[in-house]
């Protein structure tokens, strides 16, 4: 039971943690490219931000769907739930 | 995750502070009416108790919030609409305006093709979300405890649960995502043929000799339109409420500040999820019009 819970918060730190710096990079080249962008045409601005926060909402998808998952396994763990914890 | 909401009910009865488990197990509980196998179609009083009414439960309280919230909107829009005046635009009136010009800008830049459902839809979709996800903002406990002290005075309900973020609550989101997918599925079918679509999904991107390894690559991409569509919008706003919960628990004081700071991140997500969901819609109705490519 132990070993369950110990492996989960292990797995759920990994699941925040790699999300987390997935996300931070992509971020940060999507910014990069848009102030780019935006220094080269400074008219196209207001449509490249446009489009900058929609794959910003794209990129934080997956890494929200891995918080979700991690909380479900910190509160419910259904791994604890399987044994008849 | 059994004892835990039983030594919250035990508390409870004896009027003991919740621990921070307990309040933010609690507040993540929906209030939950199903056919339970024994006390038949009633609300359920714990967690296990809804766990055990199945799949086909209904967690009213977040229906009847996005019921009110998409009543309220359509509600709002339509009086608006219909006092409209060219010469004498109020204030309630340019922000309809503004909204309505916003999708329909999105939308003309968007979507190619003629069919009517698209405009009216994008602007259900991008301001009910956006209603529903501002629900976040209101401080946990307001809405929640005044129903908890209301069920508990009036029908002996002890300890209700009740979820306001109607978008924190998978089936919501979910709903809506299968709503889009089906009218993926149908415009398509309607605009290239079954055979086109199912031609679509064997021929592309490499030629017929190689359908195995097409289905392989286009069949998950089609699945995965709908489930990351209702995930993406869940995720984010069950993230933003489960922080708002911690913040809640376990700051005592300095919980307020900590809030505000929270609270200004949430609001740019709050109405960007809305837009990705519109965009995305746009984007996929236009790839289900789009007409097959022969080679």
């Amino acid at each position: 039971m132990e070993m369950i819970l110990a492996n989960t918060v292990l797995g759920v730190l990994l699941v925040l943690g790699l999300g987390a710096a997935g996300t931070a990079i992509g971020f940060g080249i999507l910014g990069g490219k848009f102030l780019e962008g935006s220094a080269r045409q400074p008219e196209l601005a207001p449509k490249l931000q446009g489009s900058m926060f929609l794959v910003a909402g794209l990129i934080d998808a997956v890494t929200m769907i891995g918080i979700g998952i991690g909380m479900w396994f910190t509160f419910a763990n259904p791994f604890t739930a399987a044994l008849g914890g | 995750m059994a004892e835990l909401a039983d030594a919250a009910h035990a508390a409870a009865e004896h009027g003991a502070d919740p621990t921070v488990q307990e309040y933010i197990t609690h507040h993540l509980s929906f209030l939950t009416f199903g056919n339970h196998p024994e006390h038949g179609w009633s609300l359920a009083h714990t967690p296990e108790e809804a766990a055990e009414m199945g799949f086909w439960a209904f967690n009213v309280d977040t229906l009847g919030w996005s019921i009110f919230l998409g009543a309220a909107f359509l509600l709002f829009f339509y009086r608006v609409g219909k006092k409209a005046s060219v010469s004498t635009p109020g204030g309630v009136q340019n922000f309809v305006e503004m909204v309505v010009e916003f999708v329909d800008a999105r939308v003309t830049e968007g979507f190619n093709y003629k069919n009517e459902l698209v405009g009216p839809l994008c602007l259900t979709l991008f301001f009910w979300i956006l209603l529903m996800n501002t629900m976040d903002l209101v401080p946990v406990d307001w809405i929640t405890r005044l129903f908890e002290i209301f069920m508990a005075s009036v029908f002996h309900f002890e300890h209700a649960p009740f979820k306001i973020v109607p978008t924190t609550d998978p089936n919501i989101t979910m709903g809506l995502s299968l709503s889009v997918f089906f009218m993926i599925i149908y415009y398509s079918i309607k605009n290239k043929g079954i055979g086109g679509f199912l031609g679509e999904l064997a021929f592309h991107p490499f030629g017929k000799w190689m359908m195995p390894f097409n289905l392989i690559i286009e069949v998950p991409t089609l699945f995965a339109k709908p489930i990351s569509l209702g995930l993406r919008l869940f995720g984010n706003l069950y993230a933003g409420e489960l922080l708002f919960l911690l913040i809640a628990s376990m700051l005592g004081l300095w919980q307020l500040p900590a809030h505000f700071v929270w609270a200004v991140f949430h609001i740019l997500v709050i109405p960007l999820q809305a837009f990705v969901f519109m965009m995305l819609t746009i984007v996929y109705l236009n790839q289900a019009h789009t007409p097959v490519e022969h080679h």
